[in-house]
C-alpha cells in the first residue's frame, strides 16, 4: 500500500526541516590577514623577548665576550657563511641526509610496525625490544657503527635509522591499537577480509597515530643525524652543519657554536612546520577531531 | 487493527528469508545467552525482536550476520546476504558520506545497470541513487562529523542497503535518537522497506517501537534468552507511535514483559 502522495511531501519537508535544524552552521570563518596575524605574531614576540634577555646577558657581561657573543656577532657569521657559500652546502649536506635517512626509515618502519601490531608472536618477540630502543639515545649508537663501517656515510645513516625506525614502528602499532573495535565490526560486515581489511579500514583507522609516529620519526632522524655527524669528521663525509659545528668547538669559535646551534634548530621546526603540522591538521581536521 | 497473540510453533512458510531453529549460542563456558531460538522470517516481512537487557538479542543478529557462530541449532539466511545496521551509525570518519557507501559496494562486488562496480562512476552513481532514496542527495561529499545523528544513521541505512542484502538486520538502531528525529526515521525506514522490499529484522527494548513498526513482534526472555511469545501486528493505514491501537497493543506486551523480568527477582 503506497502511502499518499501529499503524505510523502509533508514527510519529505520535516525530514529536510529537522536536517537544517541539527546541523550546525559552520562558524564565520576569521579573515585571512586576522589569522596570519594571530599564527606568526605571537613567536615572533616570544623570539623577541629571547634574544632581549641574551643581548641583556651579554650587557650585564655575565660571561666573557669569547664565550657568549652578542646576537650581533652571531649574525654576523651567519652572514659570513652564507656569503662564502658553507652555510648553503652545510644545509643541504644534512637535510638531504636528513630527508633520506628518514625516507628510509618510513619504509622499513612501516611495514615493521604492522607485522607487530597484526601478529601476535611477532609482537611478544620484538614489540618491548621496539618499545625500548625509543629510550636508548641514538648517539650510543656511534662507536658501534664507526667500528663496523669506518667514517663514511653508512655509519651516519645506520644511526639515523636506528634512531628513527623505532618510533615510526611504534607509531604504526599505537595507530593500529587505538582503532575503535567498531570499525573493525564494519569492515566485517561490509565483508572485508585480510588484506582487503588492511587497505580500505585499519591503515586509514590507524593514521592519526601513525602521523603522530612520523613525526616523532623525523625528530628522532633529525636528532641521530647531528649526534653522528657532531662525532664524525672524515673529508669523506663532507660537512654537514654538525660538522660546522664541531668545527667551531674545535676552534673556540662561539660565535660559529651559536649560529649552528641556531640553524639547526630552526631546521627541525621547519621540516616540522612545513611537512608534519599540515599533514596532521589535514588527518584530523578530515576527522573533525581537531579545534582548528 | 487486529490484535493477536499466537503461542510459539514452528511454522514453514513458502518464501523463507530467515530460518532459526534450535539456535543455542554460549561463549566459552559461560552461561547459555541463547536457548533453543527458531523462528522464521517471510521474505519481504518486517519483523521485530523486543526484549530487556540480556536477552541476547544482539548475539541473535550478531550470529544471522555471521559475525558469531552458533553453538547448535541451525542458521539459514536465504540468499546469504545480511546486512547489519549498529545503534553508532558506524561510518568510517576518513570517508566521505558518498565515499562510505561506495565502499560498500566495492566490498560487496556485484553489477549495477549492467555494468560492474569495479568502475568508481558506476559506484558513484548507485550512492547518489541510495542518498536520494534517504533524501540525503546534499549530503554526498560531507563527512559524518558534519552530518546530525539522523543524517548518519540515515547514510549508515543507505550503506546498508548498497550491500544488496536480502534481509537488514538492525540492532537498535535509533536508540541514541532524540524522540523527534526517532519518530521521522520510523516514517522514512518504512517509506524505504516499502520502496526496496526488504526483509527486516528489527531488534529494540522500546515496547512502542516495536508495536510501531513491526508486521510481528517477537518477546524474548532474558537469560537464556528464548522467544516466550509472539504478536502479530496488522496493520491498516498509517500507524504513528501516539496511535491508541499502539498503545493498546504496547500494554498487554509490557505487562507480559514486565511479567518475565520480575522472575529475575525470585
Amino acid at each position: 500500500m503506497p502511502p499518499e502522495p501529499a503524505a510523502d511531501t509533508q514527510l519529505a519537508e520535516l525530514g529536510r526541516g529537522l536536517d537544517v535544524l541539527t546541523v550546525e552552521e559552520p562558524a564565520q570563518r576569521r579573515p585571512v590577514w586576522r589569522r596570519v596575524v594571530s599564527v606568526v605574531v605571537p613567536p615572533l614576540i616570544a623570539i623577541g623577548l629571547v634574544l632581549l634577555g641574551w643581548q641583556i646577558v651579554v650587557w650585564a657581561k655575565l660571561k666573557k665576550d669569547y664565550e657568549v657573543p652578542p646576537p650581533s656577532q652571531v649574525w654576523h657569521t651567519l652572514a659570513d657563511l652564507w656569503n662564502r657559500d658553507v652555510l648553503q652546502r652545510a644545509v643541504w649536506q644534512s637535510m638531504s641526509r636528513g630527508l633520506l635517512g628518514f625516507a628510509i626509515a618510513v619504509a622499513i618502519g612501516t611495514p615493521l610496525g604492522l607485522l607487530v601490531a597484526r601478529v601476535k608472536p611477532i609482537r611478544a618477540a620484538i614489540g618491548p625490544l621496539l618499545s625500548g630502543l625509543q629510550s636508548l639515545p641514538s648517539v650510543a649508537w656511534v662507536p658501534l657503527a664507526i667500528i663496523l663501517y669506518g667514517l663514511s656515510p653508512a655509519t651516519i645513516y645506520t644511526v639515523v635509522l636506528l634512531g628513527a625506525v623505532p618510533s615510526i614502528a611504534n607509531g604504526m602499532v599505537a595507530g593500529i591499537d587505538q582503532i575503535p573495535p567498531l570499525y573493525l565490526r564494519v569492515g566485517r560486515v561490509l565483508g572485508a577480509r585480510g588484506l582487503v581489511a588492511a587497505r580500505h579500514i585499519v591503515l586509514p583507522a590507524a593514521m592519526p597515530g601513525y602521523v603522530a609516529g612520523l613525526k616523532q620519526g623525523w625528530a628522532f632522524s633529525w636528532r641521530s643525524l647531528m649526534a653522528a655527524e657532531l662525532i664524525t669528521q672524515s673529508p669523506r663525509l663532507g660537512t654537514g652543519v654538525g660538522q660546522l659545528l664541531d668545527s667551531g668547538r674545535v676552534q673556540q669559535d662561539a660565535p660559529l657554536v651559536f649560529a649552528m646551534i641556531l640553524v639547526i634548530l630552526i631546521l627541525g621546526i621547519a621540516v616540522d612546520q612545513v611537512i608534519f603540522a599540515p599533514l596532521e591538521r589535514t588527518v584530523l581536521r578530515r576527522r573533525g577531531l581537531s579545534g582548528a | 487493527m487486529t490484535v493477536t497473540e499466537i503461542e510459539q510453533e514452528a511454522v514453514v512458510r513458502p518464501e523463507t528469508a530467515v530460518a532459526v531453529s534450535g539456535l543455542v549460542k554460549r561463549f566459552g563456558t559461560g552461561p547459555v545467552v541463547l536457548d533453543h531460538v527458531s523462528l522464521e522470517v517471510t521474505e519481504g516481512e518486517f519483523v521485530c525482536l523486543l526484549g530487556a537487557s540480556g536477552c541476547g538479542k544482539s548475539t541473535l543478529l550478531s550470529v544471522l550476520a555471521g559475525l558469531d557462530q552458533p553453538t547448535g541449532g541451525s542458521v539459514t539466511v536465504n540468499g546469504g546476504r545480511a546486512a547489519l545496521m549498529f545503534q553508532e551509525p558506524a561510518l568510517l570518519p576518513w570517508l566521505t558520506a558518498s565515499r562510505n557507501i561506495e565502499l560498500a559496494l566495492k566490498l560487496g562486488g556485484g553489477r549495477f545497470g549492467g555494468r560492474s562496480v569495479a568502475a568508481r562512476e558506476v559506484r558513484r552513481t548507485e550512492a547518489a541513487r541510495l542518498l536520494s532514496l534517504v533524501r540525503l542527495d546534499s549530503a554526498a561529499g560531507k563527512r559524518p562529523h558534519e552530518l546530525s545523528g539522523g543524517m548518519r544513521q540515515r547514510v549508515a541505512l543507505a550503506r546498508a542497503l548498497a550491500q544488496q542484502p536480502r534481509v537488514l538486520l538492525m540492532d537498535e538502531p535509533f536508540a541514541a535518537l532524540d524522540a523527534i528525529t526517532r519518530d521521522l526515521l520510523h516514517d522514512e525506514l518504512v517509506r524505504v522497506w516499502r520502496e526496496t522490499g526488504v526483509t527486516v529484522v528489527f531488534v529494540t527494548h522500546n515496547v512502542r517501537e516495536a508495536v510501531r513498526l513491526g508486521q510481528r513482534v517477537l518477546l524474548m526472555s532474558s537469560r537464556p534468552g528464548r522467544i516466550v511469545q509472539e504478536y502479530a501486528v496488522a496493520l491498516e493505514g498509517a500507524r504513528r507511535i501516539e496511535s491508541p491501537e499502539v498503545a493498546e497493543l504496547s500494554v498487554v506486551i509490557t505487562d507480559r514483559l514486565r511479567e518475565e523480568i520480575r522472575r529475575h527477582a525470585a
